[in-house]
């Protein structure tokens, strides 16, 4: 069973936190930090796992984590899962994320986390994984979505032009309309007599 | 009302904070926004306040008002609403909450209704956090979900169904009828969750794992249809078919195929298959081969398959990849107890591996390390485990320290191998082994018993390098002190003797005494060790001179030995040689007994004692007792074992007491008595029968009979104590004639005001029938004004199941008992 799920930046910052047992608020967070010193300690070619904290467990629980650019994803899970199998979670997870948000970055873990929140339900239900194919996943998201915009009624106005724009398939306009070059002709007036 | 700022904006404002305190306010004005924006009962922007809300919860800023507003939300007909709805309700309510069984009406209406995302949704809150309560009323719509042919939804319901019976494992009946066709799905996702489910089952149930037994062909051919099948886009994880439905399959056929030998013959095959096929140059590839290992091993496989497993395990090892080697070290951990042959072969990378940079792998290694010292291979393991040791963390020390010192315990080649190596590892990681290491290196020495002059040589080469490492340095000390002439006698036959004068050893151990690095324990050993060398060295003044002035230490320990020793320089001398002669060789039960005897008498050193007190077997006993009357018998006391059934964990502080508790007692005393030798074997004389120095004033003083009614006989003897003319020691001696035992037997006396009286506690209180045996108990009457002698005592007793109560008066003591 997974324990918790957890993203951070390098700094320690939460970006997604999610927890299948229950702790109290203050729990969550030194659970948080202590992760994060235990994390950010290891060196780079070290293995990924590593033993839980005291808070979340201890010797119990395992630690398992990946490293992109500039945030950890680290699950929290108990003896019960394959920790060759979790690494390869995280990895469907982080790939998920890249195709629902295109090129993913921190920064939008950072504005949707709702969104972040939504795709892991998609995936990991009660601690326990539910469905690992990336495109199934995704195609749930954007149904998800989907049915947010048809309820948004006028609040979503801007947003539904905005992406109206996106789709509209334009036929190719001319980019250049160079007006420097066109010549007028002057009419020759017959003179008068 | 300006409408609250929409969540990317709040995200935006509170990343522009420079500070800590600069975000702590920008999230407290927008609390108070949001929260009177609650107050306003504002449906439409509620979703954005909670969305908010949930924001600054993860950030770990208190977000429990927002509660009851998520219910709110679920409760709405929107689907905005009911996602943050019930996304806030997953990260903020849980069981403990009264509000969550409010939500069991929404979510019950939610699992019935006709959009499919909805009904998913409050499935996966069921499922996320869902309180036994909740579960009971809600299985029911969960088992109907699982019967439904969407697999969106049907994967979800299984999922759910598996967090009911966590909760609820009454209710795991309730879903067997709808797994008969679970396995028989298309779908990857439906197939995951329902292995899982009867992963679930089957590991909470045995009835359940017979039942599904049968499910294993049917297993057996969806995992072919993986292997074999060919590329399919959809599940492909780096070019294998949904590796983790694989993973689980092989789970479950390891928890169905344990202990049974059909199920273990029909995955033979495929085991065989998988291991072999399944490409290892990716991660995903090894995830498989991994599992497909565990189940092996688990399972009631033909040992050419085993083979296979351990070598796929060995491959791993030599893996460049370090998340590999760790899972094969784990795995060979688990199998080492049973395989532990197939895992010797290994051992060489293992150890290599012990050199790892990594910090889990070294501790992987270590500990199979451990499990794979065996005798014929402990020499070389002990060799690079001692390498390990010198150059690992302190983290590590301490377990390797004891594990070595476990290993060496029970595969010592020989005895002198076995002190070198627990003498290397006391000088490496001297500071972090474990405190009993010193009573049972101890112990170890004086039973090698030719080893003594090798031993000490070493250990006294050692001090000369280095004295901070206080284990090491209390053996040491401890060592030259019980064979210091063998040391200066310069009899080594192992290695080359040294050249050593006394006053060399002596100015060593007087170092100990005032370095700094020493602990009060450490110079509690060199102390007595210096004793202890003044009979087996000639040169006794410089010996004097150094016990007298630690007779004024600050440290109370070391100022009360040191007084003791002065007190045997001048006063019994005669008794130093004896008392101080080699120690015999302690058997491990034994010496645990007295020592945690006396260890809660607030004495730090077992080892101090023993020396003062175990029984040096020709002792006399009349210095024995001397010395403990000139101690007042006190704190020396207990580690005479008395047979008194006073429970010796109040030893400790009711010792101390008896200092002052020479007042007239009414009762009993709980102390445990220096019982007079007669009456019991101490165990300081122990196998000492012959007579007690008392026995020859018993003969002067003629017993009495005190009382004698109702088949209860006391017997008054008497001993004088020597040195103190004035102190009576009596003893009763109680004996019942009659048929019946007496039991709960209370004795007590009141003299005159004159004497003072101190009654020791006795040694039972039943008094058994027909003379089988006595009571016995001790008094001690001070009687300065030389007085006669006279006592009123009280008896109770329960005889014959009624309770008896009697007085009598004493005055018939012999005259020389208070003269």
């Amino acid at each position: 069973m997974i324990k918790a799920i957890l993203i951070f930046n390098n700094h320690g910052k939460p970006r997604l936190s999610k927890f299948y047992e229950h702790y109290t608020e203050d729990t969550e967070q030194q659970i948080i930090r202590e992760t994060f010193h235990l994390v950010s300690k290891r060196d780079e070619n070290v293995c990924n796992f590593l033993e839980g904290g005291l808070l979340i467990g201890g010797s119990e629980n395992k630690l398992i984590y990946r490293h992109y650019a500039t945030l950890y994803f680290v699950f929290c899970v108990d003896s019960s899962e394959s920790e060759l199998g979790i690494l390869d979670l995280i990895q469907v997870f982080v790939e998920t994320l890249d195709k629902c948000f295109e090129n993913v970055c921190e920064l939008d873990l950072i504005f949707h986390m709702d969104k972040v929140h939504n795709i892991l339900a998609e995936m990991v239900m009660g601690g326990m994984v539910l469905e690992t194919n990336m495109s199934e996943i995704s195609t749930q998201a954007e149904a998800h979505s989907k049915m947010e915009k048809s309820e948004a009624g006028i609040a979503g106005a801007p947003a539904r032009a905005v992406s109206a724009v996106k789709n509209m398939n334009l036929p190719e306009m001319p980019k250049n309309i160079n007006i420097g070059d066109i010549s007028i002709k002057v009419p020759n007036l017959s003179s008068f007599k | 009302m300006p409408a609250p700022i929409r969540l990317r904006e709040l995200i935006r404002t509170i990343r522009t904070a420079r500070t800590q305190a600069e975000e702590r306010e920008m999230i407290q004005k927008e609390c108070a926004a949001i929260r009177s924006s609650f107050r306003e009962e504002d449906n439409t922007y509620r979703c954005r306040n909670v969305a908010k809300l949930l924001y600054m919860h993860m950030l770990g800023y208190p977000a429990h008002f927002g509660q009851l507003e998520c219910l709110k939300l679920i409760a709405s007909q929107k689907f905005t609403d009911k996602r943050i709805g019930y996304l806030g309700a997953m990260l903020l309510l849980d069981e403990r909450q009264d509000v969550h069984l409010l939500m069991t009406n929404c979510i019950k209406n939610d699992l019935n209704h006709s959009t499919q995302y909805v009904q998913g949704l409050s499935l996966c809150t069921l499922g996320c956090m869902g309180s036994s309560e909740m579960c009971r009323d809600l299985a029911g719509e969960v088992e109907k979900l699982l019967k439904t042919s969407n697999s969106y939804l049907r994967k979800k319901a299984a999922l759910c169904a598996v967090h009911v019976i966590r909760k609820v494992p009454e209710l795991m009946e309730m879903f067997l009828p709808a797994t008969k066709n679970l396995l028989s799905e298309k779908n990857h996702g439906v197939l995951h969750t329902s292995v899982v489910l009867l992963t679930e089952m089957c590991e909470r149930s045995p009835d359940m794992l017979s039942h599904f037994r049968k499910l294993v062909p049917q297993l057996v051919r969806i995992l072919k249809n993986l292997i074999m099948s060919g590329y399919s886009p959809e599940h492909d994880v780096s070019g294998i078919s949904d590796p983790f439905l694989q993973v689980r399959i092989l789970r479950l056929l390891r928890i169905l195929g344990k202990g049974d030998d059909d199920s273990s013959e029909a995955m033979n095959d495929i085991l065989a298959q998988v291991a072999t096929n399944t490409e290892t140059s990716k991660n995903v590839g090894n995830a498989i081969l991994y599992e497909t290992v565990l189940t092996i091993m688990d399972i009631k496989s033909e040992s050419g398959l085993r083979v296979l497993a351990i070598n796929i395990l060995g491959r791993f090892l030599l893996n460049n990849d370090k998340n590999i080697r760790y899972v094969a070290l784990t795995s060979l951990l688990k199998t080492v107890q049973t395989d532990h042959n197939a895992v010797q072969r290994h051992r060489s990378t293992i150890v290599d591996c012990l050199k790892d940079l990594d910090v889990s792998i070294k501790r992987r290694a270590m500990e199979l390390s451990f499990a794979l010292v065996n005798g014929n291979n402990i020499r070389g393991m002990m060799k690079e485990l001692l390498y390990f040791l010198d150059s690992c963390d302190p983290d590590f020390k301490a377990d390797c320290a004891s594990g070595i010192f476990l290993a060496a315990e029970k595969y010592a080649p020989s005895k002198r191998w076995h002190i070198d190596t627990i003498m290397r590892v006391l000088t490496t990681a001297g500071s972090y082994v474990r405190d009993d290491s010193v009573p049972n290196l101890i112990q170890l020495i004086t039973n090698s018993v030719e080893m003594h002059a090798y031993t000490v040589q070493r250990l006294y080469k050692a001090l000369l390098d280095d004295i901070s490492q206080q284990p090491l340095v209390q053996v040491a000390s401890w060592c030259i002190g019980e064979y210091g002439d063998l040391l200066v006698s310069g009899q080594c036959e192992e290695e080359e003797p040294i050249q050593v004068s006394e006053d060399e050893v002596l100015d060593v151990l007087e170092g100990l005494l005032v370095s700094n690095l020493s602990t009060p324990v450490t110079r509690a050993y060199s102390l007595t060790a210096i004793m202890k060398l003044s009979t087996r060295f000639s040169s006794v003044n410089r010996i004097k001179k150094v016990v007298s002035i630690y007779g004024s230490s600050i440290d109370v320990e070391l100022q009360q030995r040191a007084v003791e020793y002065n007190a045997l320089f001048k006063k019994y001398d005669h008794m130093r040689p004896a008392l101080l002669e080699r120690m015999p060789i302690m058997e491990k039960t034994a010496s645990n007994g007295p020592t945690d005897i006396v260890q809660t008498n607030g004495e730090t050193d077992s080892t101090i004692l023993d020396t003062k007190h175990l029984p040096n077997i020709t002792q006399p006993a009349s210095q024995a007792n001397d010395l403990l009357d000139l101690l007042g018998g006190n704190d020396v006391v207990p580690v005479i074992q008395t047979t008194v059934p006073t429970k010796p964990a109040s030893a400790g502080g009711e010792l101390l007491d008896l200092l002052g508790d020479l007042s007239l007692t009414g009762g009993p005393t709980p102390t445990p008595a220096p019982s007079v030798p007669m009456s019991q074997p101490s165990f300081l004389l122990d196998g000492l029968t012959s007579q007690p120095l008392f026995n020859d004033i018993a003969a002067v003083i003629p017993p009495m009979t005190a009382y004698n009614k109702n088949g209860l006989k006391i017997e008054f003897t008497f001993e004088r104590s020597n040195p103190n003319p004035n102190i009576a020691v009596i003893t009763i001696h109680a004996t019942n004639s009659s048929e019946a035992d007496m039991t709960e037997f209370v004795f007590q006396a009141a003299v005159p005001k004159t004497f003072q009286l101190q009654l020791l506690s006795p040694s039972s209180n039943v008094v058994p029938a027909l003379n089988q045996g006595s009571v016995t108990q001790v008094i001690r009457v001070l009687n300065p004004q030389k007085q006669q002698l006279r006592m009123r005592i009280k008896l109770t007793y329960t005889h014959k199941g009624s309770p008896v109560q009697d007085l009598a008066e004493v005055n018939n003591f012999p005259p020389q008992s208070w003269q």
